[in-house]
């Protein structure tokens, strides 16, 4: 995970100038099947070195807008049918500077089918998902997102406003909590989310990467999942996910960024009633 | 379907014909200036996307001659649209280009600014431009060379004047009154009214037939708008749209769709309604009456539910 994590803001850094079209590097939309195929073995095999990835169509799926309407902020569906036989998910958009975008683990209070979150796309790509099960086989599923300059668009207009209330939380259940039953639950967080492709207003320069790249959720003493983050989470992260309320609550969150800022909350759950 | 249709061909061919797209020669060379009051003049631009072929000449813009010299309203979305605005300016007058005004950070109504370099006019712009440009210049520049290529493209201009609150520039035998904007369109944005005519220039915060573009601020958008038209003014020259309308019901057709935007966006995030599915669903009622409606809506619904979850 170290050396991926280096690999990956190597990358990040080095394309803050393949913005440029006509770099080397830059991927683009017209890249054909095979360079991006090439383009993805390359990636897993960095991410999960020489382990098999089988495709799936039913352990996991993924659901992106084809064309994204704000590059910033695409909104993420993944779906998990066969949700007890999963304990994790990796999320990767291909063509990102920093591909690894998210890798989720879920722990025994969570209720796996159903998770979104919101990522920043930088060109037109392939984006992965990479559902890890309980006996440690790798099954992935694939969707063809057209999108551009999402890392590298400014956000707000300034540093300053985009950190203001940095680590405040918001968390918003639907549904009724029954015994046994999953609650849903939306983990929203103030964060800028910095992906160091931006340009600082200030020091004509870019600010520097600036991401959540630790947060568990849990109920009780049970953890609910654990995600690694990374530049292409989206500003202000907004996480949906599913929980079984067992026991008594409350719910914490604990955020750490790569910056060395905390946070922790916690929230009072709708418990079991009956 | 068909009544919905007409309305659409409507907006395009009826209400504004010089926004009408110029088929297969380079915009910038058919189009023309309108005196809309006495000694003011405005092109107003096609409902496009920028594009090798417009130039970005997509936003009306236009100058004022003073007694004293002359002020350009708004300079171009390039260099050869602003180079474009600056013959015409001398084809109608020799006096001095003494005021560009940079109504805001959007590429289509600043790149222009560099062609006016050589008469080195007072660059005016919102506090809040300097910050935003420095943000956002670079990148929209890079956009915009890889559209037009960089002979055409600009460089980033900067304010040499920032208006806090208010101003008055006073070109000799009439005065324009500046106000600068809290965060509505963007964060940086500039209106003027012209003291002697009474027409209002309130710039990107005036839409016109094409689809408003939310970048700033919704509510900003609805207050500073409700200042528009506590204004008085009567007419107005539109950031788009045509070269003037009156003022009331154009104000009323964007607060109608910004109000819509504000109250739909909120019950989707009350109902639990998905940002994925809010942005095929909210403000749609308002599809046929803009043009580039689908262009700009999802994004517009992604930055109204940004800004009103955390309500």
């Amino acid at each position: 995970m170290k050396t991926l994590r280096s690999l990956a803001l190597g990358l990040a850094v080095s394309t803050g100038l393949a913005l440029v079209p006509a770099a080397g590097f830059a991927a683009g939309a017209s890249d054909t099947d095979a360079e991006r195929q090439a383009r993805w073995t390359e990636i897993a095999t960095s991410i999960f070195g020489d382990r098999k990835i089988e495709p799936t169509e039913s352990l996991i799926k993924v659901d992106a807008p084809a064309r994204a309407m704000d590059a910033a902020l695409v909104p993420i569906t993944l779906t998990m049918p066969e949700k007890d036989r999963i304990k994790g998910v990796h999320f990767i958009i291909d063509d990102n500077p920093s591909p690894y975008a998210a890798h989720f683990t879920f722990g025994p209070a969570a209720d796996p089918g159903e998770l979104k979150l919101r990522v920043r796309i930088n060109n037109y790509t392939n984006v992965h998902a990479v559902a890890e099960t309980t006996d440690g086989q790798l099954y992935e599923a694939a969707k063809f997102v057209k999108a551009s300059g999402g890392c590298s668009a400014p956000m707000g207009m300034s540093d300053e406003e985009a950190m203001r209330g940095m680590g405040d939380m918001k968390m918003k259940f639907s549904g009724d909590a029954q015994s046994g039953k999953p609650v849903e639950a939306t983990l929203m967080i103030r964060h800028p989310n910095f992906s160091g492709m931006q340009m600082n207003q200030v020091t004509r320069d870019y600010t520097p990467a600036r991401y959540i790249n630790k947060l568990t959720v849990s109920y009780g003493d049970a953890n609910v999942f654990t995600m690694d983050g990374d530049i292409s989470i989206s500003s202000n992260p907004v996480i949906n996910f599913a929980f079984v309320p067992k026991g008594s609550g409350p719910i914490k969150v604990a955020a750490t960024d790569n910056q060395g800022g905390q946070w922790q909350h916690s929230f009072t759950a709708p418990s079991p009633s009956n | 379907m068909t009544g919905l249709l007409s309305r659409r061909e409507a907006v395009f061919g009826g209400l504004c014909l010089c926004c009408l797209p110029t088929l297969g020669r380079a915009a910038a060379e058919t189009f023309e200036m309108r005196e809309v009051g006495p000694g003011i003049y405005v092109r107003c631009g096609p409902h496009e996307e920028a594009s090798a072929r417009n130039d970005d000449a997509i936003a009306n813009i236009g100058f004022i001659v003073g007694r004293d010299g002359v002020l350009v309203t708004e300079s171009g979305g390039s260099l050869a649209d602003g180079a474009w605005l600056r013959a015409e300016i001398r084809k109608r007058t020799e006096k001095p280009i003494r005021h560009v005004v940079l109504t805001h950070v959007h590429p289509d109504h600043c790149f222009g600014a560099a062609a006016f370099a050589e008469d080195k006019p007072a660059f005016i712009g919102h506090h809040a431009l300097r910050a935003a440009l420095d943000a956002r210049g670079d990148y929209y520049r890079q956009r915009l060379v890889d559209i037009l290529g960089p002979e055409k493209a600009g460089s980033v201009v900067y304010p040499t004047q920032a208006v806090t609150d208010g101003a008055e520039i006073d070109l000799g035998d009439r005065t324009l009154r500046l106000t600068a904007h809290g965060t509505a369109h963007t964060n940086c944005d500039l209106s003027m009214i012209d003291t002697a005519s009474g027409l209002l220039f309130p710039a990107d915060l005036l839409f016109v037939n094409r689809v408003p573009s939310l970048d700033g601020s919704l509510l900003g958008w609805l207050r500073e708008a409700e200042r528009l038209k506590a204004t008085g003014a009567a007419r107005a020259v539109p950031g788009h749209g045509p070269a003037s309308v009156d003022l009331a019901p154009a104000l009323a057709d964007l607060t109608r769709y910004l109000g819509l935007l504000r109250d739909e966006t909120r019950k989707a995030i009350a109902e639990d309604v998905p940002i994925e599915k809010a942005v095929q669903t909210v403000a749609q009622s308002e599809r046929d009456r803009w043009v580039l409606f689908d262009a700009y809506n999802g994004r517009n619904v992604t930055q109204a539910f940004k800004e009103l979850e955390w309500e």
